[in-house]
């Protein structure tokens, strides 16, 4: 996408910042300095924000709508505007963050998009219980023998099912088998533990070495390492 | 769906990407310099290095980076 052709994209401006470069565009200086404003100034732009913010989260309600048949339509709009609000909320508490090396807009709609899908992730799994991991973990342990399976995706699977139950801690096995295996949003599980989806990444991420280290141990390559 | 192809896509949420990546944090302070470099042509990955994998690897960065590169390519702005 070339920016001659869309002047009209996440911001107003035509002209891009310089791309890693922390020196903001004049409509991104624009949006500091008067969030920063005090009195009437500021209001205004808080309020011009909170409608950016609105379009961006009404956007992605409506682009997720239609796979949460059970959310009503004011249940859609409600989210939508609780996400600008609190979208809002945090780029005011983060305002010197900005470090302009992007559009202010696109830096501002970042927060509205994360709030939004965070909510209706959590709406979508509301009132829904998380899978004992002894299921999913069943799951993984029978589909590398299952017949269908190509002969070495099953040797793979089948190794990667015996790393999960050798190599691996019970909170690694757990997230893992949570967030990989049973597809329960990072974000859901992250509020039913009381923690940070950073944390529960962080360990997924360690669990994801020590099997693709396990496959090794096994004589067996990963997919994308050389074997 | 077949079964090899699940069987293949399950290995993929499990392994995840190969090599360094960024975690989720780093991901969301990066994801707006990120997309604009994708939006002017820029190399986005040479400017935010491991962003490509984590995006591979996370489902949630991945469908908020969808969002706002979808925004930021003629959305409703």
């Amino acid at each position: 996408m070339r920016w001659s052709e869309t002047p009209e994209v996440v911001g107003s401006g035509a002209v891009p910042p310089q791309v890693g470069a922390a020196t903001p565009d004049r409509e991104s200086r624009e949006w500091v300095r008067a969030l920063r404003a005090p009195g009437a100034e500021g209001r205004a732009a808080m309020a011009r924000l909170h409608e950016h913010l609105l379009r961006a989260a009404r956007s992605e309600v409506a682009r997720r709508g239609p796979g949460l048949p059970h959310l009503r339509g004011d249940e859609l709009a409600e989210v939508a505007m609780e996400a600008a609000d609190d979208a809002l909320m945090s780029i005011l508490r983060r305002l010197d963050d900005y470090r302009g090396d992007s559009r202010f807009t696109t830096w501002s709609c970042k927060f509205a998009l994360l709030e939004a899908a965070v909510k209706l992730r959590r709406r979508a799994w509301r009132g829904r219980e998380l899978p004992p991991p002894a299921e999913g973990w069943a799951h993984v342990a029978a589909r590398g023998g299952a017949p269908g399976a190509d002969d070495e995706a099953g040797e793979l699977l089948a190794a990667v099912g015996a790393a999960i139950r050798d190599d691996l801690t019970a909170h690694q096995r757990e997230v893992l088998v949570a967030l990989a295996v049973d597809g329960v949003p990072i974000d859901v599980l992250a509020e039913r533990r009381g923690t940070t989806r950073d944390a529960l990444y962080t360990t997924l991420h360690d669990a994801r070495r020590r099997l693709r280290a396990g496959l090794v141990t096994r004589g067996l390559a990963a997919p994308g390492e050389p074997s | 769906m077949s079964a090899r192809r699940d069987t293949g896509a399950l290995l993929a949420a499990l392994l995840g990407p190969d090599g360094p990546e960024l975690g989720c944090e780093d991901c969301f302070d990066e994801l707006d310099r990120y997309v604009d470099a994708e939006v002017v042509g820029c190399d986005a990955d040479a400017l935010v290095p491991g962003m490509r994998a984590h995006l591979a690897g996370c489902p949630a960065c991945r469908e908020e980076h969808a969002s706002l590169r979808a925004l930021s390519g003629g959305g409703p702005w």
